[in-house]
């Protein structure tokens, strides 16, 4: 059992744990911004229930929700998850659509409303009051929690292994059953690059965010 | 005719009535200073002018436009309502410039987002649009040379001080060429020894002729630079008249015991 083969496993399963990533990233932002508007809604019942969705979702395990949307389609309607990387995936979704819609909440809700008035007496229209006075705003606040949010993505990718996805540590378990250790040990290093390569992006977007301040 | 007429508004926040009938009016080219105690309404006034507050009663008719009627339930059209904001403009008290924009961009963005999109109604031609759009940039240019801060078009609000950041405030307010021109304590939240350059900005623009309603605890500078003063005091027009009229013969006790109150301060 050489290095070079356990690297090779080792980024076999690691390539489960950036799909689910990349796909949690592209699917979450989307659905969070939704949620954030469903939060923000004037209409109370959509307020609601949105509040409680994001209730639910960060008051229970990341853990729990995976064996709940895997179990939950054949017990309920028949219908059994036919991909356990579908159940991974939708569950990540829903899990940091919830989180990130409360940052992206922080963010909108953290522009003084003389932003928006100043706007409105220009004569802009509340679309062009978000796209062009407000929304660049929101995100050079929301870059330092998101990069926070988006980094605790990357490690709990491995949560998906609860419902057997061979990602790196199940990988790496795989060695430990056999009796070696230090692969298991490895997968830090996995992890430690991957989130040192997203430390350097976000601080380059910080920086390049910085050309004002306020 | 007047260029602003402003009948019978009434304004509540929840139980508490602010605005408990407000009439007045003025002309094309007037300078108006309203005053008042902390409290009277005078904000309230002024955002109800400028569209950011709902009058619950009342008129308002700027330049022969009427903005606001309670009587007329119409559903306005989005282009009514721009329309009807174009009408005024407002300085804030706190500036309130977008701090990602340079002075230019803070100058022009509202004018060029119009612009371009009366050019895209009209299908003009691309290089007709460019031409407009630079025609922008040069009369923003001008603009914020007429507040003094020429040598500041690239820098960011962040970068300047609080007088500067009113200037280009007023400059961007300017930009839109309403027809009467809001101040709310336009210097309220400047530094004392830095009030002067923004007054002196409002002084020249009160000299060019513009038609401007200025909420104001400066009394000398509301003294010296209005036609007319309005007194408010708990939501109505207590007294008006010539500042000479106000502010050396007042008539109104609670006039007399508010300019006694700041004389003392
Ligand atoms: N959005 C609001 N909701 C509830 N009450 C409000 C609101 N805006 C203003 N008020 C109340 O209306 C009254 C008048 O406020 P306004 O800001 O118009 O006074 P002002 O004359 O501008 O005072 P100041 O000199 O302190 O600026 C105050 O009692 C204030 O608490
Ligand atoms: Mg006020």
């Amino acid at each position: 059992m050489s290095f070079m083969q356990v690297t090779t496993d080792l980024f076999t399963g690691f390539y489960e744990n950036l799909i689910i990533f990349f796909v949690t990233l592209l699917g979450a932002i989307p659905l969070g911004l939704l949620i954030t508007f469903g939060s923000m809604s004037r209409f109370r019942p959509i307020q609601w229930l949105t509040k409680t969705f994001i209730w639910v979702i960060r008051g229970t395990p990341l853990m729990l929700q995976l064996f709940v949307v895997l179990y939950i389609p054949g017990l309920l309607f028949g219908v059994p998850m036919r991909s356990r990387m579908t159940a991974a995936l939708v569950a990540f979704i829903i899990n940091y659509s919830a989180y990130f819609s409360e940052i992206f909440r922080g963010g909108i809700e953290s522009i003084s409303k003389g932003q928006y008035e100043a706007g409105q007496v220009l004569g802009m229209t509340k679309t062009q009051v978000f796209f062009k006075v407000v929304l660049l705003q929101v995100v050079k606040r929301i870059v330092p929690p998101m990069g926070n949010e988006i980094i605790t993505l990357v490690k709990d990718t491995s949560l998906a292994r609860v419902i057997a996805i061979a990602e790196l540590i199940m990988a790496a378990e795989r060695y430990a059953g056999k009796g070696y250790i230090w692969p298991l040990f490895y997968t830090g290093v996995f992890f430690l690059v991957f989130n040192g390569l997203l430390t350097l992006l976000f601080g380059f977007i910080e920086k390049k965010l910085d050309f004002y301040k306020g | 005719m007047p260029v602003l007429e402003v009948l019978n508004i009434h304004k509540q926040f929840g139980k508490t009535e602010v605005l408990k009938g407000i009439d007045f009016q003025m002309d094309e080219g007037q300078v108006v200073s309203v005053i008042g105690s902390s409290g009277s309404g005078k904000t309230t006034l002024l955002r109800c002018i400028t569209g950011l507050e709902t009058a619950d009663c009342g008129k308002i008719t700027v330049g022969g436009r009427t903005t606001f009627d309670s009587t007329d339930n119409r559903k306005l059209t989005k282009a009514e309502k721009r329309e009807n904001q174009l009408c005024t403009g407002l300085v804030f008290q706190s500036f309130n410039l977008f701090p990602q924009y340079t002075v230019l961009r803070n100058v022009t963005l509202a004018k060029e987002l119009l612009v371009k999109e009366e050019c895209k109604q009209q299908k003009c031609p691309r290089n007709e649009m460019k031409a407009r759009i630079s025609e922008i940039e040069e009369t923003a240019k001008q603009i914020i040379d007429s507040v003094g801060l020429s040598d500041k078009l690239a820098n960011y609000p962040c970068e300047l001080s609080g007088g500067q950041q009113q200037r280009v405030a007023i400059a961007r307010a300017l930009m839109l060429s309403p027809k009467v021109l809001c101040f709310d304590e336009p210097t309220s939240a400047l530094d004392p020894e830095i009030t002067g350059e923004v007054l002196s900005v409002i002084r020249k623009l009160a000299d060019e002729g513009r038609t401007m309603l200025i909420v104001t605890h400066e009394m000398g500078f509301a003294h010296e630079v209005s036609n007319e003063v309005v007194f408010m005091s708990d939501g109505v027009i207590a007294e008006r008249g010539t500042p000479d009229e106000v502010f050396d013969h007042p008539k109104n006790a609670r006039l007399q015991e508010f300019l006694s109150a700041t004389l003392r301060a």
